[in-house]
């Protein structure tokens, strides 16, 4: 870490309404050159607020941002880029059709009367790209035809291509793979070196952990705390957060009893991602699968569901799973119910209402000789609306109006009014405010506790130690034994996912 | 460049050369198909649709789409032909014709932009409003010129005859070529591939896709307005109910020649050949003396068939 001193960016007592909600409710921020700094908070928090007031596309209501100590209005995009403030978005905001060198210089082109310079173009390009060695980048390329990774590098470097002092990070990490986020800390720890100053915000204290100097916490719009990163523990940072204590967010274990098997499967294969996989889920219990991404976690579901082609025996309450016909609907009217890890893509259909997507896969239910009886419809999604905590309108709300956390509510509220005696759940609470993850939990407990089975997928481990009465580690597509949870630890189960122990568990 | 790459590049080029090929075979006089005459016949008969997909092709590639390119040159060729008939300068009536077809264009930017109506529809609306425009500048009639030199504009045989084509021809692949290079060398055809390729990137970087909008649709109306200033030249009258449906040839066109119409892709090139495609297949089963609705299928079919090879390749490349 190098000494980090001067004062680039000043915030001070930043407000900003939109209409009655107040997105930022007086934020105070220092930051220095050279340093990383944190902006954590849950979802909802202000943080994307925040960081549009830095980059000049909001305009505050109130306070000062001050810029080497000057005050200064950042009016739009292009004010705060000649300031030298550049933003990263969390989704990739790149032209595909064009070139490397393009998208890193568009917008300050060099150009005579309008016309390119073409040899000054590739050559300004070249220079912002040195500093990245990535062997797929060159100013050439069509950007669409990259890898993800390499296209993360190819925003920074337009981040970086004017006389960059300040880069927002908006959740860098969430599309790529896990050596390329160690690649992309090690950029950020060259940005430091050079005394760039960056705001890096990340759902994951890992991540904080390992490139943050100091951070700041924001909580309904304010900063209510912050300090030096090494200084603080994980639990004393999301207390700040939350503003209460973690061990309060998962449901007691204690009490559920398991029944019989419900869910039996032996040797599931979908190659490439899936080989071999057995398990065995009993009703009344959770089952979680960790692994890392990329491990064939998802296929393993989405093999179970019938969504891919798959070899092995499959039994469902007792009874062989269907092989034949459209098998997602086959084995859902078997009793098996999925969700997806990709809400907006896969789990909802957005321009619906919520009482819609909760009947989605049931409608029948709800149905007299084929006309879905609305009354019926209406009164089963308020008791789950009531029952998840879902802040909304109404029944009839658009699911695209609400917020991500209360978006997945309805998602899981769809297996449950589909009443599926076995819930396959992919990544039930990724992006979701703590809030709505705490809700989550709790209607996957009482899901459990009336004899449902659940196997629940997810990369943020505490939430599988928390949630979960047993545990398996997903590796290469091989599926370790199944244990108690209260026989793993975070070390154990990261060794098995990682390869770094050839899979005691069978051994065992 | 290997053989694939090259395939890919120019697949359309191929297409072209496949056409004329095959009816350069099947009607049994080559000689004929191939003869001067008959391609200036054909030359003259694309430049129209030509104009068009040129503006067209900047509309497609900004991620836009213009239904109303039929009605604004029916409405630009009889404002030329009022402005011929009541003895203006005929610089002057041509001048009008392609004001006329920039401020058609302004103003779909303007309901695009302002009233955020999506391009489909905003166009949809101005194909009926400046068909209705024409209609009422011709009083629902025909509107007969004067000869001038403007009536030289598309004429099959030129009366220079060191032209070889109509003037039309040579003013289309003039144009043709120098907004290819304002595309590709310019920061304006960078900003219109860009805003195409991903509009809210384009404004983060400080573009302004409303702007360029603004100047794209206006352009694109100058394009269209020639169009209908060669329309009326060749009819030599201008005539309000003409060009109806012409924006879907001139669609047909750009897609054939590889632009995408989610934006972002497509060339001035590629739409040329299109263009040429479709007036070579018309011409060729004209001469195999085919019903028209045998044309009418192939073109349908061809449509198709090169968009899928588009998407094939886009595939292939997305794998290697």
């Amino acid at each position: 870490m190098t000494s980090a001193t001067q004062t680039v960016l000043t915030l001070a007592g930043i407000r900003k309404a939109f209409g009655p909600t107040r997105a930022l409710d007086g934020v105070d921020l220092v930051l220095r050159s050279g340093e990383v700094h944190a902006l954590v908070g849950e979802n909802g928090a202000g943080k994307s607020t925040l960081m549009n007031v830095i980059a000049g596309s909001l305009r505050p209501d109130e306070g000062q941002v001050l810029l080497d100590g000057k005050p200064v209005t950042l009016g739009t995009a292009s004010d705060a880029r000649t300031a030298g403030i550049a933003l990263i978005h969390q989704e990739l905001s790149l032209f595909p059709h064009l070139t490397v060198a393009e998208n890193i210089l568009m917008g300050f082109e060099s150009a005579r009367a309008g016309w390119l310079d073409a040899e000054a173009n590739r050559a300004r390009a070249l220079r912002v790209m040195e500093r990245f060695t990535h062997p797929a980048i060159r100013p050439d390329r069509r950007v669409g035809d990259l890898p993800v990774a390499a296209q993360q590098i190819v925003e920074i470097c337009r981040a970086l291509a004017g006389k960059t002092r300040v880069l927002l990070m908006d959740e860098p990490t969430s599309s790529l793979e896990r050596r390329d986020v160690q690649r992309l800390f090690e950029l950020i720890a060259n940005l430091r070196q050079e005394g760039i100053a960056v705001v890096y915000i990340s759902h994951f204290l890992e991540e904080i952990r390992a490139v943050c100097d100091r951070f700041t916490v924001l909580r309904d719009g304010k900063s209510v705390g912050g300090g030096v990163v090494s200084e603080h523990t994980d639990d004393a940072i999301v207390s700040m957060m939350v503003g209460r204590k973690v061990d309060e967010l998962f449901p007691s274990r204690a009490g559920r009893t398991p029944t019989k098997v419900v869910l039996s499967v032996n040797k599931l294969s979908a190659p490439p991602m899936v080989q071999d996989v057995s398990l065995a889920l009993r009703a009344g219990e959770v089952l979680g699968i960790a692994g890392i991404v990329g491990s064939g976690r998802t296929e393993t579901l989405r093999a179970l569901m019938g969504l891919l082609p798959s070899d092995g025996t499959v039994a469902v309450c007792g009874e062989p799973a269907a092989m034949f016909g459209f098998l997602p609907a086959r084995r859902q009217s078997q009793g098996l119910g999925y969700l997806s890890e990709d809400r907006k893509r896969e789990g909802l259909a957005l321009s619906m209402s919520i009482a819609d997507n909760m009947s989605l896969s049931n409608f029948s239910s709800l149905a007299r000789a084929g006309f879905v009886d609305l009354a019926r419809q209406a009164k089963s999604a308020n008791l789950l609306i009531g029952s998840l905590s879902v802040r909304t309108t109404g029944p009839g709300q658009r699911v695209g109006a609400l917020s991500g956390g209360n978006q997945q509510k309805v998602a899981l509220a769809r297996l449950l009014q589909q009443d599926a005696a076995v819930l396959l759940l992919d990544e039930p609470t990724r992006g979701v405010d703590i809030g709505s993850k705490v809700h989550l939990y709790q209607a996957i407990d009482e899901a459990t506790r009336r004899g449902k089975a659940v196997l629940v997928i997810s990369s943020y481990l505490p939430e599988l130690f928390g949630l979960c009465d047993q545990l398996a580690v997903m590796c290469r597509g091989r599926l370790s034994e199944t244990r108690p949870t209260e026989q793993w630890t975070p070390e154990t189960v990261m060794a098995v996912a990682t390869g770094a122990t050839a899979d005691k568990g069978n051994a065992t | 460049m290997n053989f694939r790459a090259f395939v890919s590049r120019f697949g359309y080029v191929i297409g072209l050369v496949a056409v004329i090929a095959i009816f350069a075979v099947l009607t049994g006089a080559p000689e004929r198909y191939l003869s001067p005459h008959n391609l200036r016949v054909i030359l003259a008969q694309t430049v129209t649709v030509a104009i068009s997909a040129i503006g067209m092709t900047m509309i497609v590639v900004s991620g836009g789409i213009d239904l109303s390119v039929g009605s604004t040159i029916a409405l630009s060729g009889v404002v030329t032909a009022v402005g011929l008939r009541d003895g203006w300068p005929p610089i002057l009536a041509v001048a009008m014709g392609l004001v006329t077809g920039a401020i058609v264009g302004v103003v779909n930017a303007l309901s695009i932009t302002r009233l955020k109506v999506i391009p489909f529809i905003a166009t949809l609306g101005m194909l009926g409003a400046a068909r209705g425009a024409a209609k009422w500048m011709g009083d629902e009639k025909t509107v007969d010129i004067p000869a001038t030199w403007v009536n030289e504009i598309a004429v099959t045989v030129p009366i220079v005859p060191w032209l070889m084509f109509a003037p039309g021809v040579w003013i289309a692949a003039v144009l043709a070529v120098v907004t290819t290079v304002v595309l590709r060398r310019t920061v304006f055809g960078r900003h219109l591939f860009a805003v195409g390729s991903n509009e809210s990137a384009a404004r983060s970087c400080g573009i302004s896709p409303e702007r360029m909008k603004m100047w794209i649709y206006g352009i694109a109306g100058v394009f269209f307005g020639l169009s209908g200033v060669a329309q009326m030249s060749r009819l030599r009258q201008g005539d309000p109910t003409v060009a109806v449906g012409t924006e879907l040839d001139v669609i047909a066109a750009v897609v054939i020649g590889g632009a995408s119409l989610s934006g972002g892709e497509g060339s001035i090139g590629g739409a040329m050949v299109g263009a040429l495609i479709m007036a070579f297949l018309r011409n060729g089963s004209q001469q195999m003396g085919w019903p028209t609705y045998v044309q009418e299928t192939m073109i349908g079919v061809i449509i198709v068939l090169a968009v899928a090879v588009d998407r094939l390749r886009a595939r292939a490349r997305a794998q290697g």
